[in-house]
């Protein structure tokens, strides 16, 4: 088997490493970068606890191979805190208790805030449709889902503030949640 | 409030036990650093692999490693051979981690590999030549316990008397009329439980209801596959790094397959990824440190999510049969029932538990409860959250409320009639002290969940369930550090925020910030043995342990003030987080903090430190009512959870989130069970849905809020009332829902999961009776 | 196993036409990543066509659109104007697997894994959408529904792979719809599923129609039986269960882990008189 070498970014960082072409995203994060808070519960795209972003896409990297993502730019659950300072939704989610095990958590983090970046106003419905990529054995989502709701609330109320100085900020649709929730409703 | 360690008074009023703090574990977790048990690596370790056997029952005639021996990369291929009985084993774990002679299960292992990398592991496994002999096998735990069933241990059980079994068949009249095989049985146990006449109470009885149902087995279903690494040097000592809920048990059992001295190996558990009862015993574990001796390298296997669901333990399939008869008034008069379970090739199901819980909500005269234990071939079960209990009460409370619904009963008033109460003799024999039922079927009944006016195709379900909750062996140690913050060493891994609730109770018995406390999960050669978490016995039980070491440690404290202060122990007393001269003759110095007696304490002795250690008992049991409303679509079956509630007795909530979360996490996998979750057999024996995808727990878009009532009725075993809340919370959501869907649609499910097709066959055969 | 990133068609081609053993085609990988994870395949070759000018991009053709082999499902879903012209195959596609699937799965990806389960290809067949096979020989476009020729099994020849799907521009007054169903809300296959795109006159009668059926056969069906049932009508409740029955007669299904031969027969009627009544209103606006 050929190993393929790969230059990449990841969390802003210029990255580079040699794999096999059978190894995942996720294997070469876990097992070639020692980044290991993306985690592997499935390998099949089934449970979301692998989420990285790839160019500002929620993906599983468990179905991105690693040869592949030369010249894009990843994000993991290590690039979400700056510095010593939680994401307003790691915040959120500790004092809201919206992990038990945690193992799900990074998958759900990554993808809330893939969520949050397009919409700052999703409905609980949207949320719940947005994460059923993620699967938590845990909670039952309840403390999940209030966590992310409650995150885009202190977000909306600190882009009004700031909004009082520049034009208001305008809520971009997550049309695709808003109409599988309504769909299935039908 | 007294505060000395033999005082065993109930405390009620709290500063830190309660709130909500953050957990300590918690960054971590959100940043990404924790480390689980696949985090984990060891400089120069190899890849382990599990060779497994595609056939659901199958004679081993021969396996042909030397092709991958010979494969460049490949550092050690074992068998059964490489693993060889020793005196005192568990034969039967022995057996599961590699099978000897006869493939049990579809999974089953049968070699293991350890590589350089998982490619060359992967390529090594297809070099593994095993020669089968398919054996005739048998999944459903009915046709396991026919005389003309393959049996799985010849001459293991005793050969069972067909005419004599009282099985469901026998009740409804389907016996079969062979008896006795030479062979044995598939029959591993049975338990009897109960009191009073049956057949009497049945006489006195206005209303009769029995009937016949069925559950599949359910997984766990955590998110983390097994793994772990192993490291076995030339000298015999050993280090094993995993993901588990008991690394003592991991620890004295893998010594024991192994031949080795307890002392030699050292067991550190990571964080873990879920356990729900799948994480008690182990699989990979010896098998990685077999392949760590031969290869004479660290090994690392990590289960695939296939391997967990062929390989490890689901819960127990079961097929019940449940008669209970009452007055018009609603009373109970008598009750029956026999549930046979199948445990997979081994026996262990826990259907004794089930039997124990099945009647264990009410107050009955007479109760006789026959439980069944059958192997089958399928994975070994292992525990799963209240195991065989919320199989039983889906029976249970399913026939309850067919006889509510009958006798124009409203279905939490039946319930309140006949719960269980303080001095109740229950159905597996002791009597209660003080429980919470009736507190939870009345908290039910005010919400306004119970209030809410339904809709068409809208139906509403109530249960209720039980759970013992469990105590044991348990050892805790606090040091006192230099500037008077403290490090708690536990030994009982922490899987739901458990290291949370036990900082609050140090920091309460103290009387100092709950930051000022750090705990930490010990690992086995830190700390005295520790029983397993599982049975909802942690924060019971290390909380209990806790307490006490705590006040070990303030007794000691106190020694030392009395050092200082030149007055006898006893005059000292503590206070608010410092000691205090117990009272006016004891003189007038001022209290000395903690803080100081950690900077003083190498000069007035040494380090402070507390311990305790109990096979602690007086756990609490819990009981929950829970209720829900569903909607169906009665052109396909499709069936939507509109609301749901828990309620249920903690006893105290020490971290009331984490309480929460457990009540809205177990109704979740309750509502898996119920709906959609099963283990799929093909007609070969084989596992079809091995997988997140055809297994189907539930998604964040199935459900809604989970709503939740904590009830507070204090358990006297515990300093601080504290009862165990992890499990009960599993036991009402099958028969909840499966009432609500009655109420909505007219179809009574008996057997689960209640899929679409099956509601959707069952709505068409009404309305085809109808017609 | 060997990794490609060619960036013309030509070299595409060029390697699954000169490789020995199993090639397969990276576009969305979603389903791919899968099989070889599962050892299923073990492939000798993968060609990853994402690289190539033109297969990441949508682009306006004879009024329809032209969607290339690796554009993801959210890409489709975030374009906006296929959606607003044939919200049935959007929908449809956009159904598979969970948003992090969105991110990658592609239809092209979707059409060629050849599920008779696969969401966005009734849809496809309903629209009459077109594939455009590249290979070695020639290039042609074929309807969609003639790609998959059984589970996992296609009509392409050694060296060819779908480059892209057009979807054609409809006439006026034409309304699509896609339904499945499935037992959990989210992330499952397709136990049913019902495509279908009809054409109305100025009356709301019914001019034409073409029905399709997913996982009730080896592959996804499309019944003409099904159109006839509502073609003349102003799909009024005996036109309805005209399609119902028709739906249900056409269904060949088995019974596995997913349905029972019952339950699918039963659900593709009421599914197809569930879409049949959402694209009904999306014609008349």
């Amino acid at each position: 088997m050929s190993a393929v070498h790969v230059s990449t970014k990841i969390n802003g960082d210029d990255v580079e490493f040699v794999c096999r072409p059978d190894e995942s995203l996720l294997d070469v994060l876990r097992d070639r970068l020692g980044m290991t808070g993306s985690k592997e519960g499935c390998g099949t795209g089934d449970c979301g606890s692998c989420s990285v972003t790839l160019d500002g896409r929620l993906v599983c990297s468990c179905l991105v191979m690693g040869a592949e993502v030369g010249g894009h730019e990843i994000g993991t659950i290590e690039g979400m805190a700056q510095g010593d300072k939680l994401h307003p939704l790691q915040q959120k989610f500790l004092e809201g208790a919206a992990l038990q095990c945690g193992i799900c958590t990074p998958g759900f983090l990554i993808a809330a805030r893939a969520l949050l970046e397009r919409n700052m106003d999703p409905t609980e419905t949207e949320v719940r449709y947005w994460l059923a990529g993620n699967l938590c054995r845990c909670t039952g989502y309840d403390k999940i889902v209030r966590a992310v709701m409650d995150t885009a609330k202190d977000m909306r109320k600190a882009a009004a503030k700031s909004s009082a100085k520049k034009p208001a900020a305008k809520k971009s649709p997550a049309k695709k949640t808003a109409k599988k929730g309504a769909r299935h409703a039908a | 409030m007294p505060l000395d360690a033999n005082t065993p008074d109930l405390r009620t009023e709290f500063k830190s036990v309660g709130t909500r703090p953050n957990r300590p574990d918690g960054v971590d977790k959100v940043t990404g650093r924790a480390r689980f048990g696949a985090d984990f690596s060891a400089p120069g370790q190899l890849v382990g692999l599990v060779l497994r056997s595609p056939h659901a029952h199958a004679r081993i005639k021969s396996i042909d490693t030397s092709a991958a021996e010979a494969l460049p990369g490949v550092k050690a291929v074992i068998t059964y051979k490489d693993i060889p009985e020793q005196e005192g084993c568990d034969k039967d774990v022995l057996v599961n981690i590699m099978a000897r002679g006869t493939a049990l299960y579809d999974g089953h292992a049968v070699a293991a590999v350890a590589a350089t990398d998982a490619a060359v592991a992967r390529k090594a496994l297809k070099l593994i030549k095993v020669d089968y002999k398919v054996l005739k096998h048998v999944t459903d735990v009915d046709e396991a316990m026919k005389p003309s069933a393959p049996v799985l241990h010849p001459g293991r059980f005793e050969p069972v008397d067909y005419n004599s079994l009282e099985t469901a068949s026998h009740v409804s009249g389907k016996q079969e009329t062979k008896t006795k095989t030479r062979e044995g049985s598939n029959i591993a146990g049975r338990y009897v439980f109960g009191h009073g006449d049956v057949d009497k109470g049945f006489k006195q009885a206005d209303i009769i209801v029995e009937h016949e149902f069925k559950t599949e087995a359910t997984h766990q279903g955590y998110i983390e596959p097994h793994a772990c690494v192993a490291s076995v040097s030339s000298d015999g000592m050993a280090e094993l790094w995993v993901c588990t809920q008991g690394p003592f048990m991991v620890r004295d059992v893998c010594a024991s397959l192994l031949g080795m001295d307890v002392s030699r190996l050292r067991v550190t558990p990571s964080e873990i990824g879920g356990g729900f009862g799948g994480k008690t015993t182990v699989f990979i574990e010896p098998v990685a440190l077999a392949l760590s001796r031969k290869a004479g390298k660290p090994v690392k296997v990590v289960m695939s999510r296939s391997e967990v669901f062929r390989c490890t333990g689901p819960t127990s399939s079961a097929s019940m049969w449940v008669k209970i008869g009452a007055k018009k008034d609603g009373t109970f008069v008598a009750a029956d029932a026999v549930l046979k379970y199948q445990g997979g090739a081994f026996p262990g199901s826990p259907v004794e538990m089930g039997a124990m819980c099945a009647f264990a909500c009410y107050d009955l005269r007479n109760v006789r409860i026959v439980g069944y234990d059958v192997v089958t071939n399928r994975p070994k079960q292992a525990a799963y959250r209240a195991p065989g209990a919320p199989m039983s009460a889906f029976a249970v409370e399913g026939v309850i409320g067919e006889i509510a619904d009958k006798l124009g009963i409203d279905a939490i008033d039946i319930r309140l009639k006949n719960a269980a109460k303080e001095g109740t003799v229950s159905s597996y024999g002791p009597t209660f002290g003080p429980v919470g039922l009736v507190e939870t079927l009345e908290a039910a009944k005010a919400h306004k969940n119970y209030k809410v006016k339904l809709g068409k195709n809208q139906g509403r379900g109530v249960a209720s369930g039980f759970w013992f909750n469990f105590a044991g062996n348990t050892c805790v140690s606090i040091n006192l550090n230099v500037d008077g913050t403290l490090a708690l060493a536990l030994g009982t891994v922490d899987i739901g925020g458990s290291r949370a609730s036990m900082c609050l109770m140090a920091a309460e018995e103290l009387g100092i910030a709950y930051d000022d406390v750090r705990a930490i999960i010990a690992d086995t050669s830190s700390l005295g043995y520790n029983d397993i978490s599982e049975g909802s016995r942690v924060t019971f039980s290390s909380g209990l342990a806790t307490i006490k070491a705590v006040r070990d440690l303030k007794k000691r404290m106190c020694g030392r003030a009395a050092k200082i202060w030149g007055i006898p122990e006893d005059a000292v007393k503590w206070e608010n987080g410092a000691a205090h001269p117990a009272g006016a003759n004891a003189g007038g110095f001022d209290p000395l903090s903690i803080k100081e007696i950690a900077a003083q304490a190498s000069a007035t002795g040494g380090p402070l430190a507390g311990h305790y250690e109990i096979n602690a008992e007086g756990a609490g049991p819990s009981f929950a009512t829970h209720v829900c409303d569903v909607e169906v679509d009665p052109e396909t079956g499709a069936m939507k959870v509109l609301r749901y509630l828990v309620v249920q007795d903690a006893g105290k909530a020490i971290h009331p989130s984490y309480v929460e979360g457990q009540y809205q996490g177990g109704a979740v996998q309750g509502i898996g069970w119920v709906l959609n979750e099963e283990y799929f057999y093909g007609k070969d024996g084989t596992l079809q849905n091995a997988g997140f995808l055809d297994y189907r727990i539930p998604v964040c878009s199935d459900v809604p809020m989970i709503d939740t009532v904590i009830v507070e009725v204090p358990n006297p075993g515990h300093p601080y009332g504290v009862r165990g809340v992890g499990e009960t919370s599993i036991v009402p959501p099958l028969a909840c829902v499966a009432n609500a869907v009655s109420s909505a649609i007219g179809v009574r499910a008996r057997t689960l999961p209640m899929s679409p097709p099956k509601v959707l066959a069952a709505i068409e055969g009404v309305a085809a009776s109808k017609a | 196993m060997r990794y490609e990133a060619p960036d013309t068609i030509k070299a595409a081609v060029g390697l699954l036409s000169k490789a020995k053993g199993t090639s397969r085609i990276l576009a969305g990988g979603t389903d791919l990543l899968v099989q070889m994870r599962s050892g299923m395949v073990e492939p000798d070759l993968v060609v990853n066509i994402k690289g190539i000018p033109g297969m990441r991009d949508i682009v306006a053709d004879k009024g329809g659109y032209r969607i290339g082999a690796a554009v993801s499902g959210a890409e489709l879903e975030e374009h906006g104007k296929v959606g607003q012209m044939w919200p049935g195959v959007v929908e449809a596609t956009n159904l598979i697997g969970s948003t992090q699937i969105q991110g990658r799965a592609t239809m092209v990806g979707n059409l060629c894994n050849a599920s008779p389960a696969a969401d966005s290809v009734p849809a496809m067949i309903a629209a009459g959408a077109t594939a455009r096979v590249v290979g070695p020989k020639r290039t042609r476009d074929v309807p969609v529904e003639s790609i998959a020729t059984a589970p996992g099994k296609t009509s392409l020849a050694k060296g060819e792979f779908v480059s892209s799907v057009f979807l054609p521009k409809p006439p006026a007054r034409t309304g699509s719809a896609y339904l499945r169903f499935i037992p959990r809300t989210e992330m499952d296959i397709a136990v049913v599923a019902a495509g279908i795109a009809m054409t109305l006159n100025a009356k709301g009668v019914i001019t034409a129609a073409r029905v399709s059926l997913g996982a009730v056969a080896a592959r996804a069906l499309l019944v003409d039986a099904c159109a006839e049932a509502i073609i003349g009508s102003t799909l009024d409740d005996a036109a309805l269960d005209r399609l119902a029955a028709a739906a249900s007669a056409a269904a060949k299904p088995i019974t596995d882990k997913r349905g029972t031969v019952e339950f699918r027969t039963k659900v593709a009627g009421v599914l197809a008189r569930r879409a049949a009544v959402i694209a009904y209103d999306r014609a008349r606006g």
